[in-house]
């Protein structure tokens, strides 16, 4: 095999495994709250200002303000609850897209207002590792290894702890979590906390590899939708898969073609399989 | 132990029930009974705070339930076997059980509340790390009424246990309510299946359209000329 080829697929790997954290916490929203936030990857953008601001502005040093945005985004989550979402959990989903689409805009203009349009980048430096003639950036194998740990960690909680339980329950029938003793309003905000954290983790993941600017959300956004869509809405493992499906896409069309044209292929794939599969690659 | 004081209820503009009034003492077994769309399951979920009731009071051991949400009043000591047993059907046995230990003070005590419930269900115990979902309807209900009693109530409520059960697994149902009883859980049950409710309770409700017709002990319902004409077919 192409020695190229294999870096691509390896590179392909380790953008999966952050694509896979960003489907994990959409789903994870969509699957308990039954909303679907169209702005999740601008909560992404946020956590990477607030790493950018911690570390670059004020100094703090990268682990702790890495942690610093976690906990950050996940109280914009909280926020984002609190202040959109619960007032319209009762209305028509298309007025639920509007709202949280429209706080898409909002947090780019937010941002905009801020920070400016320019690029800002954390100027850490990971080194490159070398594997015979393969190249492999430390930062992705972080992100990697980081994701895979985040994802392991979700499974844990939901498989593991009455919370995490009450969560995969309510997905299933909303009406009788009451006569269960569950307070569904406190489920949705600790949901939310939740699904804002892996959107903070997700920032910490991708400022080691891209700059800053109020529209990065773009660039990793709509790939998170089709993925989501492609396992399944709600479908935690199908969202999994799908992510390492849709970056081998993008990795092995961008060595054999151009990163444009991958994407373009991404996007095919998606449609084409929506027509065939519409709901979705792992549903039953 | 549960009063119901003048209790109406509906939804929009329709009202399912009129000024019903209801008394259950500690340790009693109450059936109330009654056909299709008399307003048996409103009843049942105005008292666990599924629906609020539009007028009335509602109150259990002398405290006020009336403005409570649903998992106040599982909290206060009501659990609730809903109508079709509405079990988690993605989720194991084991996980059904865990969800109705939610409550602080029953997560506290799940580790002797499962084994209580495995022993009083032993088919769970083979079954619990099954889904729920392909349980049979018999074992199902085991885990509906198994799910309640997680929550260490003081008072259960059932909703309809034989609906869409075969005859057979119906006498089953039954024997397990009276087990419950003989636990000593005081048991508000709902029924459309007079002739066997009858046979566990110890006084009924009839409720028609809404209002309460009748009441009596088992044995004044059993012999009554209208019930007897009406529900039994003799």
């Amino acid at each position: 095999m192409d020695i190229y080829l294999l870096e691509a697929v390896i590179n392909g790997i380790l953008l999966g495994g952050v694509l896979a954290l960003l489907a994990l916490g959409l789903n994870l929203i969509f699957g308990v709250i039954d909303v679907v936030w169209i702005c999740y990857a601008e909560l992404v953008m946020c956590g990477m200002y607030m790493i950018f601001w911690l570390h670059s502005f004020f100094g703090w040093p990268i682990l702790l303000a890495s942690f610093a945005a976690i906990l950050g985004v996940a109280g914009l989550g909280v926020l984002l609850h609190l202040l959109v979402i619960s007032p319209i959990l009762e209305s028509a989903p298309i007025n639920q897209l509007l709202a949280t689409g429209g706080m898409l805009f909002f947090l780019q203009s937010l941002a905009t207002l801020l920070f400016g349009t320019d690029f800002r980048n954390i100027g850490l430096r990971l080194p490159i590792i070398e594997l015979g003639d393969i190249f492999i950036s430390y930062s992705r194998l972080l992100a990697f290894g980081t994701a895979l740990i985040g994802a392991v960690a979700l499974y844990l909680f939901l498989s593991r702890t009455y919370l995490g339980i009450a969560m995969r329950a309510i997905a299933q029938d909303r009406e009788i979590m009451g006569l269960m003793g569950v307070d569904q309003r406190r489920i949705y905000l600790i949901t939310s906390a939740v699904g804002g954290a892996l959107a903070g983790l997700a920032a910490c993941l991708l400022v080691l590899q891209y700059d800053v600017h109020p529209f990065i959300g773009l660039s990793f956004g709509p790939i998170t939708f089709m993925i989501c869509v492609l396992g399944g809405l709600g479908n935690m493992i199908g969202g999994f898969v799908a992510a390492f499906v849709m970056s081998q896409i993008i990795a092995i069309g961008g060595y054999y073609f151009s990163i444009e044209i991958s994407y373009v292929l991404a996007f095919v794939f998606f449609i084409v399989l929506m027509l065939i599969r519409p709901q979705g690659l792992l549903a039953r | 132990m549960l009063s119901l004081r003048s209790i109406s209820a509906g939804y929009g503009s329709f009202r399912a029930l009129f000024d019903v009034s209801l008394e259950v003492a500690a340790g009693e077994a109450i059936g109330v009974v009654g056909p299709n769309g008399a307003g048996k399951s409103t009843l049942m979920r105005v008292i666990s705070g599924m629906l609020r009731a539009s007028s009335g009071e509602l109150s259990f051991e002398g405290r006020s339930l009336t403005r409570l949400p649903a998992h106040r009043i599982v909290e206060a000591g009501i659990a609730h076997v809903p109508e079709h047993r509405r079990l988690f059907a993605k989720l194991t046995v084991e996980e059904n059980l865990r969800i109705g230990a939610f409550l602080p003070q029953a997560r506290r005590h799940y580790a002797e509340r499962s084994e209580w419930v495995y022993a009083l269900f032993p088919r769970l115990l083979e079954r619990r790390r099954q889904l729920a979902g392909t349980l049979s309807g018999g074992e199902q209900q085991m885990v509906a009424i198994g799910r309640a009693l997680m929550s260490k109530p003081k008072m259960l409520l059932m909703d309809e246990p034989s609906a869409g059960l075969a005859p057979l697994v119906v006498e089953q149902v039954f024997a397990l309510v009276h087990r419950i009883r003989e636990e000593g859980f005081t048991v508000l049950i709902v029924e459309q299946n007079l002739r066997q409710v009858l046979e566990v309770v110890d006084r009924a409700y009839l409720l028609e359209v809404g209002r309460i017709r009748l009441s009596g002990s088992s044995a004044e319902l059993k012999d009554d000329p209208t019930i007897r004409q009406a529900y039994m077919g003799l």
